[in-house]
């Protein structure tokens, strides 16, 4: 079928200069198993004492073959494969597929669905930025931020755990609409988180923004021009952090976002410390689009009453003879998409999270890809680290925010 | 198709032919694997697409002429437009001349093509697999790249479950 690829150091060497070959610099191997990696990534570094000359990402470790396994599934069961790529952002991931399934077989969703979609998927941005900001935080030795972070962390999974059943893997945005409408406490959950965040957001500044040794460690770290970053693909609080105001939500508003009143935060500078702050002003953004969609949350169905691609509610099973039938076809054979390919993006906490779909007019996807914005964002790293410190990588690669799930699919 | 499309369409069709189709919206243009590079310089440097979204291609196998498609999403940040390039490809010996000196995101992309498909990008700069070992056989995003699972066992007769299942034995 194919060949077998010879290894051999040979296959690095253009890779490094020719001071390693002398033993002049050091080649120092940094992961995968190593806590400021965010997961299993292998960082190559060559230094030459505490400078990096060069830096060789080498991703993989995750690889779970996650595209060629939704091939086997209908469209429906492929969902929840979703979840587990960017496990940060699990609302988030679901949305992108289930965007792209309703744009492939041309389905709409009710506003009330559309409305819950959005107020999940901001509330999952604030999760996946908290993530970041205690991590972050937590490898430039700010301790305490991870605990704070980790703290309105658990309240989010919390509220995903009364509206879908589960923390993380959550698998709760349907094609079509949701899995079914969200109990009587969900409002007073949002209210409360939205009630006590804003004081939070105030109390990791106070720790952070203005911190001497904070910015000691930030400013002017890693800097990535517009230009670079634009050709390497680069998407989301990153590209926004170099100065290019690309927003998703923006430029092409989906599930509503057109009708809510917030602000892309933007940074010319491009350093660490940029991305620090277009991170944590966009928490306050999240949290402005979630208030006004509670606000607004219209009464109505949550699913599609199309039932050639939603299943029909529980009790009309027992009555109805056609419901019976369409909810045994779409669980065992599920529902046909055409012969026809198509690409949809959403704006993920990372960037572009892209889903190309194509459907070969039976119920399994032919292909899918998933554009992962880590894949991208990681990509200049090499170019980002040059000439920095070891420790100063640590916190490069902190403010590119990668999810290895994501990089590695 | 939308208004800002059929300029760049027009362009396209002026400087290489080939032919295009619509859905959803969405233009998916076909160029030959000879015209790729300068297509997306075309676009790049004329039509304002400064990104390239993404880079993938599908495999239509056991269709050998052509067997892959080669896909590029590009966005224009500027006229806030998408537009999709596809070079097929055949499939004794796939190759495309690479896009890594037109966009520097398409050095990785080529690899996770390179190692998933088995597609050879033409002057890579650095054509190692990504995302699998390197010491792996086969590409495993190939429809003929079996999936491999594990067998259920319906069964306690566990001389006839040893029979099929592949533990590791001491």
């Amino acid at each position: 079928m194919s060949q077998l690829q010879e290894v051999s150091v040979d296959q690095y060497r253009h890779l490094v200069s020719e001071r390693a070959l002398t033993g002049e610099t050091m080649l120092l191997n940094m992961g995968p198993q190593h806590p400021s990696t965010h997961g299993v990534l292998r960082l190559l570094l060559e230094l030459d004492g505490e400078t990096v000359i060069s830096c060789i990402p080498d991703v993989g470790f995750l690889h779970t073959g996650v595209e060629k396994n939704m091939e086997a599934k209908t469209y429906q069961k492929a969902e929840v494969m979703t979840d587990r790529l960017d496990y940060m952002n699990t609302m988030g991931n679901n949305l992108a597929y289930v965007m792209a399934v309703e744009k492939l077989v041309d389905l709409d969703v009710p506003v009330r669905a559309q409305a819950l979609r959005v107020i999940l998927s901001e509330l999952q941005r604030i999760a996946s930025h908290l993530v970041w900001l205690g991590t972050s935080g937590l490898d430039l030795a700010a301790m305490s931020m991870f605990l704070y972070c980790f703290r309105e962390r658990e309240q989010i999974l919390d509220i995903f755990e009364l509206v879908s059943g589960q923390r993380m893997m959550t698998t709760y945005i349907r094609p079509g609409g949701v899995w079914r409408d969200v109990p009587v406490e969900f409002e007073k959950a949002v209210r409360d988180f939205i009630k006590i965040f804003p004081r939070r957001i105030d109390e990791y500044e106070t720790l952070l923004t203005n911190n001497p040794l904070f910015l000691d460690r930030m400013l002017g770290i890693g800097k990535l021009d517009a230009a670079t970053a634009l050709s390497h693909s680069v998407t989301g609080p990153m590209l926004r952090a170099s100065g290019v105001n690309w927003d998703l939500r923006k430029a092409r508003p989906y599930m509503g976002y057109e009708q809510y009143d917030f602000n892309v935060p933007v940074h010319t500078e491009g350093d660490t410390y940029a991305r620090y702050l277009v991170r944590v002003q966009e928490l306050r953004e999240s949290l402005k689009i979630v208030e006004q969609a509670l606000n607004k949350l219209p009464l109505g169905p949550v699913r599609s009453d199309n039932r050639k691609f939603v299943p029909p509610p529980r009790s009309e099973i027992g009555t109805s003879m056609e419901a019976l039938i369409h909810h045994f076809k779409l669980w065992t054979e599920g529902f046909p998409a055409p012969k026809a390919s198509i690409y949809s993006a959403v704006e993920s906490p990372r960037g572009e999270l892209g889903v190309f779909l194509e459907g070969d007019g039976g119920p399994k996807p032919y292909r899918v890809h998933m554009r992962t914005p880590s894949f991208d964002n990681l990509s200049p790293l090499s170019k980002m680290v040059k000439g920095h410190l070891v420790a100063d990588l640590v916190a490069i690669l902190a403010s590119t925010d990668i999810v290895l799930g994501d990089i590695d699919r | 198709m939308e208004a800002k499309l059929e300029p760049i369409v027009k362009a396209l069709q002026a400087k290489f032919g080939g032919s295009f189709e619509e859905f959803r919206g969405e233009v998916h243009y076909f160029v030959q694997p000879a015209q790729i590079v300068e297509a997306l310089t075309l676009l790049r440097d004329q039509h304002q697409f400064e990104l390239l979204s993404a880079q993938t291609a599908v495999d239509y196998w056991p269709q050998t002429s052509p067997r892959f498609h080669v896909i590029y999403q590009l966005s224009s940040l500027a006229q806030n437009i998408t537009f999709q390039l596809r070079v097929p490809v055949n499939g004794d010996s796939p190759t495309v001349p690479t896009a890594a000196g037109v966009f520097d995101s398409a050095n990785w992309r080529e690899r996770e093509l390179l190692d998933m498909f088995g597609i050879q990008f033409e002057g890579h700069p650095d054509p190692r697999r990504i995302l699998m070992p390197e010491d792996s056989d086969g590409h495993p995003l190939r429809k003929d790249y079996p999936l491999g699972y594990e067998e259920p066992q319906f069964t306690f007769n566990f001389e006839d479950i040893d029979l099929r299942k592949p533990y590791a034995k001491e």
